[in-house]
C-alpha cells in the first residue's frame, strides 16, 4: 500500500495543484464573493472612461496616433485589475491562511513543500485573476473599448501581469508581521498605480520620474496590455513580458525560501 | 490498514501496467528490504536550539517498526520540538537523524509521506467541513480523489464523526476536533504515526475510544510514537517509555523498567493534620527506603507498605489518613523531573 502511495505521489509531480483544489473547495459555494475586487476595477474604467473622458475626449499617443480616452485609460485599469487579484489574493488571503489559521503548518505535515505551497497559491491568484480579467475584457469590448481583435492578447498578457504581482504579493506577505504593515503596501501599491502610465503617458512625466516607473512591473503591465488593445504591435512587448516574467521568478523562488523558514520553525 | 477491501483491489488496478510487480516494488522502494531490519526511528546526538536557548540537547532515541513510544516529560521539556523534527517540518540544529531507513534533512517529502502526523496544536482547515477536511487532505498526499473520498468516510466512521461529516470545523467541539485530527493523520494509511498528547482535552469517553482505536493500529503494526502528560496513558499504550527533561532523556525503559528502576514496588501516603511536616520527617527517618515531603502529604516508598505502616505506627506517630498502593509511573515522573526530596 505504502508503495501505492509512494508511487501515486512521485507520478504526480503536480503538487501545488492540491493547493488550488483546497482554495477552490472553500470557494465553491460562494464564487460572487471573490469578484467584489472586480468591482472596484469597473468602477474606475467607469468614472475615468466615461467622466474623464468627457472632458478630454481624445489623447494623443507617443506616436502622433489620437484615440478617445476611455480606450487609452481601459487596458491600464485591466492591468490593475489583474494586479489587485493577485496581490489581494497573495497578501490578505495567504497572510490569513500563514499567521492566523496556521493552515499552513498542517499542509506542510504532508509532502506538500513550501514552494509547492508557494506555487499553489500563485496558481491560484492566476485563476481568480483570470477570471476578473476576462470579465473586464468582456466589458471593454462591451463598450467599443477595444481596438482590434489583438485585444484578445491582452488575457494571457494580464495573466503575466497577476503572474508578477502575485510573486510580489507572496513575497512581501512572508514579511508581514501584523495587519498594519497591509496598509504600507496598499499605499505603495495605489503610488504605483497613479505613477505607472495609467492615465496619462509618461513621456509626460519628468526625466527622472520616468526611469523609476520604468521599474515598476505595474507600467510594463499597462504598457503590453495597452499595446494589445490599441493593436499597437511591436518588439517591446517582448521586452515588457520578459520583464513581468522576471519579476515573477525571482518573488517566487525568494518567497518559497522566506516560507521555508517562516515555516520549518 | 483502514480500508474496505474493494478499494484495496480498485487501487491496484489503477496502478500503471509494468513489466511484473516484483521489479517494480524494488526500483521503486530500493530501501523495502533494508528496512525490515532498520528502526523506524534513529536519531543520533540530535539537538535543536532557537537563538540561545537549547530545546532539545543531543537525545539518542530508536524506535523500532511496531513498537508504542512514549515520550514523557514537564511542559518545556522538548517533546513536542523532538516531535516536529521527526515530523520533518523542524530542521534539526544538529545530530543525525534517520526515519523509515532515510535522511530527515534531504528526503523530508518522501518521509512525510508515510507519516501520520498530530500535532499538539490541532492545523484543521477551518474553512472546510470535516469531510473536504479529509479529502483535501488527501490529496495533499496526491491520494487519487475517489480514494480519498472513500477513506474520509471510513475514517470519519472510525473516530465516530460520520454524523458531522458536513459540519464546519468551528462547530466541533475540543475533543471532536482532537478526533478530526487523528482520523486526519491516517488518510495515507501511514507506518509510524506521531501522535503529541492526542488525548488531551478529551473526555474519559473520548480518550477511551482513542486508546481503543491506536491499540487497534498498534496491533495492524503501525509504530506509534506519542507523548503525553497522563501517566495511565502512558502505561497503557505504551511499549517503551522515554523521560524528557530540559531538553536531555533522563531515563528509557518499559514502564515496569523504569518502575523498578527508579522507584519502590509500593508507595505509603500519610497525611497529618496539625504538625509541622519537617518535624515529622525527621521521626519518619528510615521507616521507608526513601521518604519525600510534600506541602500536603507524606510519601513513603518502601518495597512492603504494610510493615511500614506497622512501623509507622509502633513510633507512635497519628497520622490523619493512611494510603497504601503500589508506586506508577507518576512516581517514576515526579522523581525524575524534581520535587524535593528526602533520601
Ligand atoms: N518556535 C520556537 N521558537 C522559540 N522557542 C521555542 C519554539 N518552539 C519551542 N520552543 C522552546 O523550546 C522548549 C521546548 O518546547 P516544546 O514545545 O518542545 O516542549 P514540550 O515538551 O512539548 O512541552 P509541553 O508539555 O508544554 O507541550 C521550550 O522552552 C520552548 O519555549
Ligand atoms: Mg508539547
Amino acid at each position: 500500500m505504502t508503495v501505492m502511495t509512494t508511487l501515486a505521489i512521485r507520478q504526480k509531480g503536480l503538487r501545488p495543484g492540491a493547493m488550488v483544489e483546497r482554495n477552490y473547495a472553500v470557494h465553491k459555494h460562494g464564487w460572487l464573493v471573490i469578484l467584489t475586487g472586480l468591482l472596484e476595477s469597473l468602477f474606475y474604467l467607469f468614472s475615468l472612461g466615461v467622466g474623464v473622458g468627457a472632458l478630454v475626449k481624445q489623447i494623443e499617443l507617443p506616436d502622433g496616433r489620437m484615440v478617445d480616452y476611455a480606450v487609452f485609460v481601459a487596458p491600464a485599469m485591466l492591468a490593475s485589475a489583474a494586479m489587485n487579484a493577485a496581490v489581494a489574493e497573495t497578501t490578505f488571503n495567504v497572510f490569513g491562511k500563514l499567521k492566523w489559521m496556521k493552515l499552513y503548518d498542517g499542509v506542510l505535515a504532508t509532502p506538500m513543500r513550501p514552494r509547492d505551497v508557494a506555487a499553489g497559491e500563485i496558481s491560484w491568484a492566476l485563476i481568480r485573476g483570470g477570471i476578473y480579467s476576462t470579465a473586464f475584457l468582456v466589458v471593454m469590448a462591451g463598450l467599443g473599448l477595444t481596438e482590434t481583435w489583438w485585444s484578445l492578447l491582452a488575457l494571457p498578457g494580464s495573466v503575466l501581469v497577476g503572474l508578477a504581482f502575485s510573486g510580489i504579493g507572496l513575497l512581501a506577505t512572508t514579511y508581514f508581521r501584523n495587519w498594519p504593515d497591509f496598509d504600507w503596501m496598499m499605499a505603495f501599491i495605489f503610488v504605483m498605480f497613479l505613477f505607472s502610465g495609467s492615465f496619462a503617458p509618461i513621456e509626460n512625466y519628468p526625466e527622472p520620474l520616468q526611469w523609476i516607473v520604468h521599474a515598476s512591473p505595474l507600467y510594463h503591465g499597462i504598457e503590453l496590455l495597452r499595446a494589445c488593445t490599441l493593436g499597437e504591435l511591436s518588439p517591446w512587448m517582448l521586452v515588457h513580458a520578459a520583464y513581468l516574467v522576471a519579476v515573477a521568478a525571482v518573488c517566487l523562488a525568494f518567497a518559497s525560501r522566506r516560507l521555508s523558514r517562516v515555516l520549518y520553525k | 490498514m483502514i480500508r474496505t477491501f474493494r478499494a484495496a483491489r480498485r487501487e491496484r488496478r489503477a496502478a500503471p501496467p509494468g513489466n511484473g510487480r516484483r521489479i517494480r516494488l524494488d526500483s521503486v522502494t530500493p530501501p523495502l528490504y533494508r528496512r525490515r531490519v532498520q528502526d523506524m526511528i534513529s536519531a543520533r546526538g540530535l539537538i535543536k536550539r532557537y537563538g540561545d536557548h537549547t530545546a532539545v540537547d543531543g537525545i539518542d532515541i530508536n524506535v523500532p517498526k511496531g513498537q508504542a513510544f512514549g515520550f514523557l516529560g514537564p511542559n518545556g521539556a522538548g517533546k513536542s520540538t523532538t516531535m516536529r523534527m521527526i515530523g520533518c517540518v523542524s530542521p534539526p540544529t544538529a545530530g543525525e537523524l534517520r526515519i523509515l531507513g532515510m535522511d530527515a534533512a534531504t528526503d523530508g517529502a518522501r518521509i512525510r509521506a508515510r507519516l501520520g502526523v498530530v500535532p499538539q496544536d490541532d492545523t484543521l482547515d477551518t474553512e472546510l467541513n470535516l469531510l473536504e477536511n479529509l479529502v483535501i487532505y488527501a490529496r495533499y498526499f496526491g491520494i487519487r480523489y475517489k480514494v480519498a473520498r472513500e477513506r474520509a468516510r471510513e475514517l470519519l466512521d472510525f473516530v465516530q464523526l460520520s454524523d458531522r461529516a458536513e459540519s464546519k470545523v468551528e462547530d466541533l467541539s475540543g475533543g471532536m476536533r482532537r478526533r478530526l485530527t487523528i482520523a486526519r493523520s491516517l488518510i495515507n494509511e501511514p507506518e509510524l504515526v506521531m501522535l503529541d498528547e492526542p488525548t488531551t482535552g478529551l473526555d474519559p469517553q473520548a480518550r477511551h475510544l482513542v486508546w481503543e482505536r491506536l491499540f487497534r493500529l498498534k496491533q495492524r503494526g503501525v509504530t506509534l510514537v506519542l507523548t503525553t502528560h497522563y501517566m495511565d496513558e502512558a502505561e497503557q499504550l505504551c511499549d517503551r517509555l522515554v523521560v524528557m527533561d530540559g531538553g536531555r532523556i533522563a531515563a528509557e525503559g518499559t514502564p515496569r523498567q523504569l518502575i523498578e528502576a527508579h522507584v519502590t514496588r509500593e508507595v505509603v501516603e500519610l497525611r497529618f493534620n496539625t504538625e509541622d511536616h519537617g518535624t515529622i520527617a525527621e521521626k519518619l527517618d528510615g521507616t521507608a527506603q526513601r521518604v519525600e515531603v510534600l506541602p500536603d502529604r507524606v510519601l513513603l516508598y518502601t518495597d512492603d507498605g504494610e510493615s511500614t505502616v506497622a512501623e509507622v505506627h509502633g513510633r507512635g506517630l497519628q497520622p490523619a489518613s493512611v494510603l497504601e498502593r503500589r508506586a506508577t509511573l507518576e512516581d517514576v515522573f515526579l522523581r525524575l523531573t524534581g520535587r524535593t526530596l528526602v533520601d
